[in-house]
């Protein structure tokens, strides 16, 4: 329509919802109302397009597809959207989750409830263009672009510290971000161009694509994010609204996960080799480190947090081992983490609209008063441990595989966190679920609402049927992997039959 | 066309403007009454004239009046932002002076002889040319800058701005003495041919004070000690042109001045501008962190954001003065929407200025707060608002110039000033609503809605329009 495609319609598409609910009084019960039931309805159209983009999509190809194009900003910039298999889950991703965050503020977002719906809106557009984008600067914008919506959402209806929370947020990833636009321009500078597609195909010489790959592992490894600089997450998870971290951990965290996969690895690829052991190092640490962390915490959405930093540790391992068992791993570990995590804050968000408290210690023995709940809350936190027949297991599986190829010595470090996040989640589990119900203020707890059990049931069953069937994700990326793979060896041996030639 | 003719052709907005400033001072001083309410809107309507007399059909680039006076494209391109400046405060200042029973007809008589000034200043091609626009430029904003006389903050104010700014005049004459002594003309393309080869110091040193009066009247660090007390005592009004229109004209006439006269002395030149680049930047962003008026904490980022437009200009090249144009045409968009909002801030009939005073404000009044909102995300640099692109052109351009260590100096600057113009948003959308504003009259609403609109929208519209039309206007001054 217009010159445009699919995917254009699906950043606008939120916008235009957005735009209407603009439009709305929003002051009555009746009007809020309308609001809620346009956001719902905005965002599963949406859901609804991405999967028609899915149907037109073909896996078999490895390269952009569903491309559109248009000159921007006169000079050099332009306006390109495209997907391929790494790149297409994710878009899924973000329009499948988005409709369970309205859902899951139905009841618990009272007040500005139009200002709630229109940041979230606005923010869909922007993940969506995230992942879409295949101009350089497009990608910075809506990358960036996401900031402003969720600086809002945590500051606005967040918890008691918010402000601090939403500050360290904003603060924290738009240091590493401009350090990566920094970068930008100087490729920019070098190839004279912005689009991804050819950017992909062009090698920059070795000692700038150290320093580029820095400036870009800035901006990624906060958005991941990687320890060290993980405490922006714990902060803005405990004190975000509950669709709030379910976004946050279901979509934002991707962002740097495809950020690697779309600029570093590919891009910089004798850099990519050359830091490999840096991010392992730091991966492993992240794995085993916050996993202990996690332990000790006495808050549900902060262990939850950290066990997020964890499992994005297995992600960046995958990442760069580099081989497809490593790569295509880390992919289905981001959407299954997506899922799980995401769920995993529902969950937690259930019992919080009920006591009003995430304290571990004010729970315990609730299977008793609420038997489906904890069904759905047994099936994520299993789901989180790896158990096998759950999509979280085979993610974690195959990044450890690609782990082992690289270094054995990784994966054996990088497995203890395996147990330690059996450990953390069960000890959790127990906590809250299991034991005597002593506490007054559980006694009379109401099980799952009809819409409760209608956020959680579509989520448990998809995170089981990708543990069983994980072909789903895997074939979608194979292609887009294998080429992403066969590049970077090619790339590398370029390298090293030069480095040869002057011996 | 005869000499005569062509020389008036070119200058035909400085006409319209004189010709307007005068009329209009006759109209006031022997017309009905004092406060002759039609002499402002006279004055608006003279400076859209003497913008569109800029479409009069003439050739690209002339030199005209005896080599002393340009008119080109680039010329073109930042008398647009002067006019629209001195439009806009005009529309703005209306109600603001009649509150103030300061609605003299003097005022916008005052502000058509200061643009007179700019215009003059944004095409002058010798010193001397340089030196009148800057004087009659500063002349009328001494005065206006105290215009409420009655007041102690705004003579204060008046009184601060004639001392240093005369201070800077002296400088600048002292400069620009020691330069046609050593260069033996005025012209600026005189200089420019006599700095061939070995430079004696003289020179340089003549550049230096020159720089120094022009970094005054840009509010750039070490020269920038006026600006928060002026921004702060000045009238609003005038404090949205001073951050606008004259911001605008200084920095025309100093890219202006460095690019056509002194591209022998560059290496000498780019130290002095990435030195004070850096200071202004880094004082623009830790000044404004402990300000609670809003008007000082538009004038510590004004001072830094002056400092990221000479980012551009310290690489000296057409991309970077094309930065610097990109980034002076937002800056005076988004300036003009938070002068705009700062003048809707009235609480039972009193203007106010503290920060503390929005809180709330997202609940009392959403149209403004989002405004705001905007405005400051977008001073902030955040994509996808103007802002944003501003940075981009500039810190472009310096990459490719090879200024790296700027580049990550300028960066870390934005951050730390992000948290300023975040600690605004957090006060209007995360705070206790407090007393609500007064209504808002129409104009300024009006501004604010525009102006919203551009920022918000600027990657869309107007963005490639001024992205395209700052890069063809660059070009003719190389």
């Amino acid at each position: 329509m217009f010159g445009f495609g699919i995917l254009t319609g699906l950043v606008v598409l939120p916008l235009v919802g957005a735009a209407f609910i603009l439009l709305q009084p929003g002051k009555d019960e009746a009007s809020v109302r309308n609001v809620r039931w346009a956001a719902l309805f905005t965002t599963l159209i949406t859901f609804a397009l991405s999967l028609f983009a899915w149907g037109q999509f073909d896996i078999g190809n490895p390269g952009f597809q569903l491309v559109e194009q248009k000159a921007w900003m006169g000079s050099g910039l332009s306006y390109k959207l495209g997907v391929d298999g790494i790149s297409m889950p994710f878009v899924l991703l973000t329009t499948f989750l988005m409709p369970f965050c309205i859902a899951a503020s139905w009841d618990s977002i009272t007040t500005r409830v139009k200002e709630y719906m229109i940041a979230f809106l606005v923010l869909e557009t922007m993940m969506i263009g995230v992942f879409c984008a295949l101009d350089m600067v497009l990608f910075y914008v809506f990358f960036e672009g996401g900031l402003i919506p969720m600086f809002l959402i945590i500051g606005i209806w967040g918890g008691k510290r918010r402000i601090y929370a939403s500050f360290k947020f904003f603060l924290y990833t738009l240091v590493g971000s401009l350090l990566m636009l920094l970068a930008m321009m100087a490729m920019w500078g070098v190839t004279g161009t912005t689009d991804i597609v050819q950017l992909l195909n062009t090698s920059f010489p070795s000692s700038m694509q150290k320093w580029l790959w820095l400036a870009f592992f800035a901006s990624f490894a906060v958005k991941m994010p990687m320890w060290p600089v993980h405490t922006w997450l714990p902060d803005a998870h405990v004190e975000a609204p509950t669709a709030g971290s379910v976004i946050l951990a279901g979509v934002l965290l991707k962002m740097g996960g495809y950020g690697f996969l779309r600029f570093s690895l590919p891009m910089f690829p004798e850099a990519s080799q050359y830091f490999a052991p840096l991010v392992m190092t730091l991966s492993v640490i992240a794995i085993v480190y916050t996993s202990l962390v996690a332990l000790v915490q006495e808050d549900m959405k902060k262990l939850i947090a950290y066990s997020s930093v964890a499992h994005m540790g297995f992600v960046t391992m995958g990442l760069f081992s580099m081989n497809t068992q490593g790569v295509q791993g880390a992919v289905f570990q981001m959407v299954s983490h997506g899922l799980v995590s995401g769920a995993l804050f529902l969950c937690v968000g259930v019992v919080y609209d009920r006591l009003h408290t995430r304290e571990i210690s004010a729970y315990g023995g609730i299977v008793k008063t609420m038997p489906l709940y904890a069904v759905a809350f047994m099936v994520f936190t299993m789901a989180n441990v790896g158990l096998p027949g759950t999509s979280g297991f085979v993610g974690e599986f195959l990044t450890l595989i690609g782990a082992f190829v690289y270094n054995p010595w990784v994966a054996l470090v990088a497995t203890t966190g395996v147990i330690l996040s059996a450990a953390y989640a069960l000890f959790l589990y127990r906590r809250v679920v299991f034991g005597p119900l002593e506490k007054p203020a559980l006694a009379g707890l109401k099980d799952l609402t009809p819409r409760e059990i209608a956020l959680l049931a579509p989520l448990a069953a998809l995170v089981i049927w990708y543990g069983v069937q994980p072909g789903a994700i895997l074939n979608a990326c194979a292609a887009s992997v294998q080429l992403l793979i066969k590049n970077y060896e090619a790339a590398l041996a370029v390298t090293k039959t030069a480095a040869l030639a002057l011996y | 066309m005869t000499s005569l003719s062509l020389d008036i052709a070119h200058s035909l907005p400085e006409i319209v403007l004189a010709i307007g400033a005068l009329s209009l001072l006759m109209l006031g001083a022997f017309g009905a009454g004092k406060r002759d309410w039609i002499i402002t809107e006279a004055a608006i309507v003279v400076l859209g004239i003497a913008f569109l007399s800029m479409f009069y059909p003439i050739a690209d680039k002339a030199l005209v009046w005896d080599q002393a006076f340009i008119d080109d494209n680039f010329a073109r391109f930042m008398k647009t932002l002067v006019l629209l400046g001195s439009m806009t405060t005009l529309i703005l200042s209306r109600e603001y002076m009649a509150r103030h029973d300061i609605d003299l007809f003097e005022f916008p008589v005052l502000v058509l002889l200061a643009t007179l000034g700019m215009c003059m200043l944004v095409s002058a091609q010798s010193l001397i040319a340089l030196y009148l626009g800057l004087e009659l430029m500063s002349l009328a904003l001494y005065v206006i800058a105290a215009f409420h006389r009655d007041d102690v903050r705004a003579s204060e104010a008046g009184l601060k701005y004639f001392v240093l700014g005369a201070l800077s005049s002296g400088m600048l004459l002292y400069g620009s003495s020691l330069i046609y002594g050593y260069a033996g003309t005025v012209s600026f393309t005189g200089i420019a041919a006599a700095l061939q080869g070995d430079v004696s110091i003289g020179v340089i040193f003549g550049l230096v004070f020159v720089l120094a009066g022009l970094a005054f009247k840009m509010s750039i660090v070490p020269f920038h000690m006026w600006t928060p007390d002026v921004y702060e005592g000045a009238p609003t009004p005038v404090t949205t042109f001073f951050a606008t229109a004259a911001k605008v004209a200084a920095v025309a006439i100093t890219v202006r001045i460095i690019i056509t006269a002194f591209p022998g002395v560059k290496p000498q030149w780019q130290q002095i501008i990435v030195f004070v680049s850096i200071l202004s930047m880094a004082l623009g962003a830790f000044g404004a962190i402990g300000q609670t008026n809003i008007k000082r904490l538009m004038a510590y980022s004004s001072i830094g954001h002056m400092g990221f437009a000479l980012v551009g200009l310290s690489t000296g090249t057409e991309q970077g003065v094309a930065g610097v144009m990109i980034y002076m045409a937002i800056y005076v968009l988004m300036s003009l929407g938070a002068f705009a909002a700062i003048l809707s801030m009235r609480i039972g009939d009193r203007y106010v200025e503290n920060i503390g005073d929005l809180a709330g404000l997202a609940r009392t009044n959403g149209f403004m707060a989002f405004v705001i909102a905007m405005m400051m995300f977008s001073l902030a640099g955040i994509p996808p608002l103007a802002g944003f692109f501003a940075k981009w052109y500039v810190f472009l351009a310096a990459i490719n110039g090879g200024l790296y260590g700027l580049a990550v100096i300028g960066m870390l600057a934005s951050t730390v000033a992000a948290f300023y113009y975040l600690r605004v948003v957090k006060i209007m959308y995360f705070d206790e609503p407090a007393r609500p504003f007064d209504r808002v009259n129409w104009e300024v609403t009006a501004v604010m809605a525009v102006m919203g609109l551009i920022v918000v929208l600027f990657a869309i519209f107007p963005g490639p329009f001024v992205a395209a039309s700052a890069q063809a206007a660059a070009k003719s001054l190389f």
